[in-house]
């Protein structure tokens, strides 16, 4: 069943993680540098090769213009409504980009759209878990933040797919989280998780009952998080050392990237001690060095975290619940650390929060936990089931610009509406349909998902035409849309025009150049295989030296297998895995009749008395010839 | 967001639905079968059908929402991730249709306006109709006032305009807003009263039998119909009060 094995991956804003099953509970997949986090962090290195991880984060501050962080924040979302992240973070757009075109980022000369950035990151967690498996990965489980809407979803999957996984499922990171809690609990009553990451905040609150995990309300905001604590700092920082140094930084981004560092290592300092020093080197031999409180940290970040309260209050209204109906809150995301965030959970829901799960790593946990629901379950996951909720309200722009909500938020996914369109003159074969995701009355406020015609419609007098348009919220959270004309029962042609996001044309052309990628990542691979042969085949040569078998060979023999293995060391240090082959054939051309001798000898050995067991042919045969080493593989 | 070109209707063939499940071909129970556990293909039916309740509107919600588990544990798209893609293209359409009609039939008034719905009368088309007609002239949608509201909605009409108006100002009268708190919960306490007289409709819509006249029903359906709209012109009302308050 290996080729059913489904992973559940945590593609977060600052760190991403890939987790599965293993027997009864959950576990994450390291990478390969031994760590459970993957920083989401991509770089271009010097020879134009993506770079993903912890490996990655020494070109934020090196070469900050081929490296890039926090892409989730820009999923989904067209030009128009990124100024702001565009003034906090160092996104470089793709200097041609037109408006209403999808999003690209430059890495170094080249571009790549939020999607195909988040798919290096998956296909890193793909990689791994492979590495974990020995063997392929080519199903997942994604969560996404509750608050996502639909272009942010469907850009989520479109990530998945470039990356060469089938996503099974997107799951709510709150929700997820709820799951992996629920696994060690067992029990019923009402939830609330609080999850602050790093640039999304969540909030859900949820009814356990025999297994059932039902989202009753769901709210946030999917621009807010330890990133905006982080920018604060950061702004602090560089006006004070405007003020102090008579320095204006804020144009050289390597030490911008420098005091980020500081920053976030500072601010993680705060959670556990009373106070900190921010210390950065600066240009001119310049140094800045700041004592920072707990206390003055705190009230730097008070208006940030007050952002939380209001989701957390409508949640609940929605809810139709008061705090003292939570049974239990969890709090996950890197941010909930922070004991000023513990406090206001505490004060908002008036109880103590759970605090016993590593926020870093429960929702990854809780994916892998879907994967295995969806996976067919085992004991640990019986009759657990997931009733997720769609966050926002689904309409369509009606007369005068208003919003007419026909699916309304916080209703149970899958879910659908079903709306009749008719035409207002005569023989009109077009009708135009706005749909749209918000809570705002007027449709210029909510968030435009697709606007598309319902054409070929027969030609009848004005109103006759009954068309039917279902809506179909999937348990994605992504839309589906079919029409129909029932007079005439004929199909109605539909032409979409997405707002946000890609083609699946382009989805499928991405894909082809990830085997571009996936190619250098095998080729790689290849030279790093060929590598470990040429010194498994040296190691027995120096055998093979050591043993009587040497001494029976002529001195020409001798030289030319000398010159060969000097070939292969020299070989070895390039990238060509071919050419490394050869010269590893080569060798083991020139020292077959050094094998020859040496199997001789352990024959003869054990002749001379010992039983053939103790002649040990295992070890014969490593000291043997070098291409049967080689043959293991 | 995805389109389907898909236009073929979801619902089986109402001849189809008689016949055994689709899998194993044994009996079956309506949404997936009792024998193999099979998403069966949707059927058309109203939100009561489904959940084999009668057209009665006195339900026992607790019930509901036990039915409601059971199904989703048989239904879901999650439990069909394996299935072959017809099976999962049910399962999601099953189950669609089961949290839509929970979702309706939950709520004591969605349940009642979905009902009137059925019985034919075209409550939400008609306000809606109605609300985009007003919205659309860029005027305040009239609503009839309900005759025994008339007198205190004009006195309540009046001091929230005088409110606005000293707020415009700066200015602040106490007794004013004490006035107008009191308006506002006499009619909390009617909106209150309201729900208890709709559950004497209920109970009279509930009494019929199944051969009363159109015109028996028709009575029983027009007295909702009437206490649906007060209840939502107070709700408004309501409404309007507390952003005058807040302003």
């Amino acid at each position: 069943m290996s080729s059913d094995r489904i992973v559940g991956i945590d593609l977060g804003t600052t760190n991403s993680l890939v987790a599965f099953m293993q027997g009864e509970s959950p576990v994450v997949i390291p990478g390969e540098d031994g760590l459970n986090l993957v920083p989401s962090v991509v770089a271009l290195d010097e020879r134009d090769q993506i770079i993903v991880g912890n490996a990655a984060r020494k070109y934020l501050i090196e070469t900050p213009e081929r490296a890039v962080y926090s892409i989730k924040r820009l999923m989904g979302r067209g030009l128009e409504d990124i100024r702001e992240e565009i003034q906090l973070f160092p996104f470089r757009l793709a200097p041609d980009l037109q408006a209403g075109e999808v999003l690209r980022i430059s890495l170094g000369q080249q571009t790549f759209t939020p999607p195909e950035i988040s798919a290096f990151i998956l296909r890193q967690l793909k990689r791994n878990a492979e590495r974990f498996f020995n063997a392929p990965v080519t199903k997942a489980v994604i969560t996404v933040p509750a608050y996502f809407n639909d272009a942010q979803r469907q850009a989520t999957k479109d990530a998945g797919r470039i990356a060469g996984l089938e996503v099974l499922r997107l799951v709510n990171e709150p929700t997820a989280a709820s799951l992996a809690y629920g696994l060690d609990k067992k029990q019923n009553g009402i939830v609330a998780v609080y999850d602050l990451g790093g640039g999304t905040f969540d909030i859900s609150i949820l009814k356990l009952h025999d297994g059932i995990f039902e989202v009753i309300a769901t709210n946030g905001d999917t621009h807010l998080g330890g990133d905006d604590i982080d920018n604060l700092l950061i702004r602090i920082a560089i006006d004070d050392i405007r003020g102090d140094a008579n320095l204006d930084v804020s144009r050289n981004s390597e030490v911008v990237a420098t005091i980020r560092k500081a920053v976030i290592e500072a601010k993680i300092a705060l959670s556990s001690s009373p106070q900190t020093t921010l210390d950065i080197e600066l240009p001119q031999g310049k140094r800045y060095q700041r004592e920072i409180t707990r206390e003055q940290f705190e009230q730097l970040i008070q208006p940030i975290i007050d952002r939380t309260v209001g989701p957390c209050k409508q949640a609940l209204k929605d809810a139709g619940l008061k705090p003292p109906q939570i049974d239990e809150v969890v709090l996950v995301g890197g941010s909930t650390r922070i004991p000023k965030v513990r406090a206001l959970v505490e004060e908002l829901f008036q109880r103590k929060p759970h605090t016993d799960l590593n926020p870093d790593e429960v929702v990854a946990l809780g994916a892998a936990v879907q994967a295995n629901i969806l996976g067919g379950g085992s004991e640990a996951t019986e009759n657990m089931l997931l009733l997720d909720v769609t966050p926002l309200s689904l309409g369509i722009e009606v007369a005068g610009g208003v919003t007419d909500k026909i699916i309304l938020r916080n209703s149970t996914i899958p879910a659908s509406a079903t709306q009749y369109y008719t035409t207002q003159i005569d023989g009109q074969a077009n009708v135009a349909i706005h749909v749209l995701q918000g809570e705002r009355e007027l449709a210029k406020d909510c968030r435009s998902l697709a606007r598309f015609d319902l054409k070929g419609i027969p030609p009848m007098t004005a109103g006759m035409p009954r068309i039917e348009v279902k809506f179909l919220i999937d348990a994605n959270g992504i839309l589906h849309v079919s029409a129909r004309e029932q007079r005439s029962g004929k199909e109605s042609e539909i032409e979409v025009q997405p707002s946000y996001g890609l083609t699946d044309d382009q989805v499928e052309g991405m894909i082809l150049d990830s085997f571009d990628y996936a190619e250098e990542d095998f080729r790689q691979r290849q030279v790093i295989e060929a590598r470990n042969e040429t010194d498994t085949i040296l190691a027995a040569l120096e055998k093979g030296k050591k043993s009587p078998a040497w001494g029976q060979l002529t001195g020409d023999e001798k030289k030319k297998i000398a010159k060969l293995e000097k070939a292969l060391i020299q070989v070895k240090a390039e990238d060509d895995h071919g050419a490394i082959r050869k010269a590893i054939d080569a060798l083991n051309q020139g020292t077959m009749r050094l094998a020859e001798l040496m199997m001789d000898t352990a024959v003869s050995t054990a002749l001379k008395g010992k039983t053939m067991d103790q002649a040990d042919m295992g070890e014969g045969s490593e000291t043997g010839h070098p291409v049967a080493r080689a043959d293991f593989e | 967001m995805t389109i389907e070109s898909n236009t073929t209707s979801s619902l089986a063939n109402p001849a189809e639905a008689a016949a055994g499940c689709w899998s194993c071909g044994t009996m079956r129970a309506v949404h997936f079968c009792s024998s193999c556990g099979k998403v069966q293909p949707p059927r058309p039916v109203d939100y009561f059908m489904f959940f084999a309740l009668p057209r009665k509107l006195n339900l026992d919600t607790a019930l509901l929402e036990r039915e409601f588990y059971e199904l989703s544990r048989k239904l879901h798209p999650d439990l069909c991730a394996r299935a072959d893609k017809r099976e999962q293209e049910w399962s999601l359409e099953q189950s669609s249709l089961l949290n839509d009609a929970y979702r309706t039939l939950k709520d004591p008034i969605k349940r009642t306006e979905y009902l009137l719905r059925l019985e034919g009368v075209e409550l939400e088309e008609q306000s809606k109709t109605a609300t985009e007609k007003a919205r659309a002239t860029g005027e305040i949608k009239k609503q009839v006032v309900p005759p025994d509201l008339l007198e205190e909605v004009f006195e309540l009409n009046m001091q929230l305009e005088e409110l606005r108006m000293q707020k415009k100002l700066g200015e602040d009268d106490p007794a004013l807003i004490e006035e107008i708190g009191k308006h506002k919960l006499g009619l909390e306490e009617k909106y209150e009263s309201l729900s208890k007289e709709l559950k004497t409709d209920w109970d009279d819509w509930d009494r019929l039998s199944d051969d009363a006249t159109e015109e028996v029903r028709r009575r029983v359906c027009d007295k909702m119909v009437d206490l649906l709209n007060r209840r939502s012109y107070i709700r408004n009302l309501v409404r309007d009060v507390n952003e005058a308050l807040e302003i």
